[in-house]
């Protein structure tokens, strides 16, 4: 790959000319502000990803982001008092709630305190340096999305979960974007995780549609020995939106970790997850299902790094595609010469419901150990004639025979969600849209 | 009840029925049989509307309206069952959850009220429990690692449920042991009525010791080349379908 950068894009030159501001009014100590201008001389050198960049192939954000966006501020009380009307898709869910709008943390919608639970409010962290101690070092690929992030970040938590803490609720993220006017986003999340500790973290990201709003937001989670972690997103951004998100995870001796990230609405996202084994036994189990239609574009890139041995991956990704809509599913694992005894299984699975959608697939295993069982497969389709028409000769009609495959194939991803009330929750949100779409 | 006029149909450009005429009147059984490759699937996949074919000419009618415009959904509806001579299986999909949209699909389309939770339960644990179905076969995905038996079982566990008018048994017979064909026959029987027919198609006579046809039709080459009585089943296993592979080709 050649470093050098064409000239540069209108978004480019405008985040370029935003920094040195942003800066100064970004909340940092000084340790802080030489990591911002690091992450910021990483982006600068290498501009927005575009389709030469290989881990970007198939999602071409120079093209994409037209716009650089001013930074969201704080949300006021009307903005917060406006967004009490948005449906909470875990209204449900009995949770230790936080509330992050427009990348703010905002302590009057959040849970003060959690038994065995260090909470903090990033913003504060990032000038006083407590508990940030390992910020930006979950992920550290070589990626401009990351970096951006990294220079801009404005907000967020940091939650330090103490040793051998078994959680009895769910610690419910929230994040909304607020207002009519499109803003740039940049959210962060840190979670550690103590020895032997167990948690379940959801994330659920909402915003209204028809605004062309983006988000570049950061979710790391540092997992010691033997801890237990499940972890489910909800992407419900607004259908013009743009959302990057990156999830860091370092994964220590027999650490058991399983992430789900369920795609609905936003025009483009793209969901990249770095994975460290850093300790033997370690289970990963990193899914994803997608349900996209008009003109959507999901994407989802994993880069699983196996560098200790038994280690055990499994990643399973779904893919429901309509309309002109886009997927995208890059896996990449990484098995070290020393990581003997690796036990991984990928596999991405697509629907397409109509002849313009697209799956793009790109599974890859680099193997350097040589006592290894590793497999990876990918189908993509329309959904099975012969299945259709057996349901509709037991008199289900056309859109809801449909319906009931398309349930089974997200729900085999679903499965792997262990808290009943967020697996339900998603469940509901999947019905929502294949019943939209029977009846459009 | 079924009346088939003149059917001529091909897939992919081959000819599969030429001209095939049939008659199936209210109440009763009547048995297809035929070599391998005459056309019997082909025939049961038309008259339950699967659309990989192409239908040149003819008719089909129930209780005198012709079904060949209705959608497969709507067949069902009108009281049309076709138990496939290979069931699929379906990952994902309860049985119960399958089995319980189809009963409120047809219910809807015909304008009945929605079967109570409790009484559907009711109807599934009543035909289950004659059809030696377990509960926990009801669990799990349909038909998904079900043994070649035990999914023609739930083929009829479906038609005892839905109970439709016009009965298609595509070789229901083939891959059961003795006791799983008894208990199958036996499901069958207990359906038989003077509103309800059947078109049994087998390949062997041995079903229909179990299953006794009123009338007994012929099958090659796409047409129905001999009808008769019961005892016409009986003259095939002697002599085979030599006599009938000759005498349409
Ligand atoms: N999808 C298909 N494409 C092409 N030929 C087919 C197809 N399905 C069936 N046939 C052919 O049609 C003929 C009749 O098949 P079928 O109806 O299955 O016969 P039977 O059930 O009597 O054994 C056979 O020659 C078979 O090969
Ligand atoms: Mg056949």
């Amino acid at each position: 790959m050649s470093d050098v950068t064409p000239i540069r894009t209108p978004a480019e030159s405008a985040l370029i000319a935003a920094f040195p501001a942003a800066r100064k009014s970004l909340p940092g100590n000084a340790h802080v502000i030489a990591l911002r201008e690091a992450a910021f001389n990483r982006f600068e050198a290498k501009g927005l990803p575009h389709r030469r960049v290989e881990e970007w192939k198939y999602t071409d954000l120079r093209t994409a982001m037209r716009d650089a966006l001013p930074l969201a501020q704080a949300p006021q009380a009307a903005t917060l008092a406006a967004l009490g009307h948005v449906a909470d898709p875990f209204a449900q869910l009995d949770a230790y709630r936080i509330t992050i709008v427009d990348g703010h943390h905002v302590p009057s919608l959040s849970v003060d305190a959690i038994k065995g639970v260090t909470l903090r409010d990033l913003a504060a962290s990032l000038s006083t340096g407590d508990g940030i101690a390992s910020l930006g070092t979950m992920a550290k690929a070589d990626d401009s999305a990351l970096a951006l992030n990294a220079a801009f970040m404005q907000g967020g938590v940091v939650i330090e979960i103490a040793k051998g803490v078994a959680l009895d609720k769910p610690i419910y993220l929230r994040f909304l974007v607020s207002g009519d006017k499109p803003h740039a986003i940049y959210p962060r999340v840190l979670v550690t995780v103590g020895e032997g500790a167990s948690a379940t973290l959801i994330e659920a990201h909402q915003g209204a549609d028809g605004i062309a709003y983006q988000v570049n937001g950061v979710v790391e989670i540092k997992a010691g020995a033997k801890t237990h972690i499940q972890h489910v997103r909800l992407n419900a951004h607004g259908d013009a939106a743009i959302d990057l998100s990156s999830l860091g995870t370092d994964l220590g001796e027999a650490a058991e970790f399983k992430s789900l990230n369920f795609v609905m609405r936003p025009a483009l996202t793209r969901h990249q997850v770095f994975a460290r084994f850093s300790g033997e036994h370690i289970k990963l189990d990193v899914s994803g299902a997608a349900l996209l239609k008009g003109k959507q574009h999901a994407d989802s890139t994993l880069y699983v790094d196996h560098a200790m041995p038994h280690g055990e991956s499994r990643e399973l990704f779904k893919h429901v595609i309509d309309d002109e809509a886009v997927g995208v599913f890059q896996g990449k694992i990484v098995v070290q010469q020393i990581a003997q005894k690796t036990d991984g299984r990928m596999m991405s699975q697509a629907i397409l419901l109509s002849d313009d959608a697209t799956m793009n697939n790109k599974p890859e295993l680099e193997i350097f150990a040589d006592d290894v069982a590793c497999g990876h497969g990918a189908t993509c389709g329309a959904l099975d004639e012969d299945l259709l028409f057996y349901l509709r000769a037991r008199g289900l009609p056309k859109p809801e025979a449909e319906a009931l495959m398309l349930a089974a194939f997200v729900g085999e991803a679903l499965e792997k969600i262990e808290n009943d009330a967020v697996r339900e929750a998603l469940e509901a949100q999947t019905q929502h849209w294949l019943l939209s779409r029977a009846i459009k | 009840m079924l009346e088939i006029r003149n059917l001529h149909v091909s897939i992919e450009d081959k000819k599969i029925l030429n001209g095939l005429n049939l008659t199936v009147h209210d109440g009763e059984v009547a048995a297809i049989m035929g070599p391998n490759g005459s056309g019997k699937s082909t025939l049961s996949y038309v008259i339950a509307g699967k659309e990989d074919y192409e239908i040149h000419d003819g008719e089909i009618l129930l209780d005198g309206e012709n079904v060949l415009e209705m959608e497969p959904d709507a067949r069902a509806a009108a009281g049309i069952f076709l138990a496939f001579q290979y069931p699929l299986e379906i990952p994902g999909v309860a049985t119960m959850t399958f089995l319980k949209a189809a009963m409120q699909a047809q219910r809807k389309a015909r304008g009945e009220d929605e079967l109570s939770t409790a009484e559907f339960m009711k109807r599934v644990r009543d035909q289950a429990g004659h059809l030696g179905i377990p509960q926990d076969m009801l669990k799990r995905g349909l038909n998904v690692g079900f043994s070649g038996g035990e999914k023609k079982r739930m083929e009829i566990l479906q038609m005892a449920l839905l109970e439709p008018k016009f009965c298609i048994l595509d070789e229901t017979d083939s891959g059961l042991d003795i006791d799983a064909l008894k208990i199958v026959s036996e499901g069958v029987n207990r359906l038989r009525g003077k509103d309800r027919s059947f078109l049994v198609i087998t390949h062997y006579q041995r079903l229909l010791n179990y299953i006794v046809p009123d009338t007994v039709h012929v099958m090659a080459h796409g047409q129905v080349v001999k009808s008769g009585g019961k005892e016409l089943a009986l003259e095939l296993e002697a002599n085979g379908y030599a006599d009938y592979k000759t005498l349409a080709a």
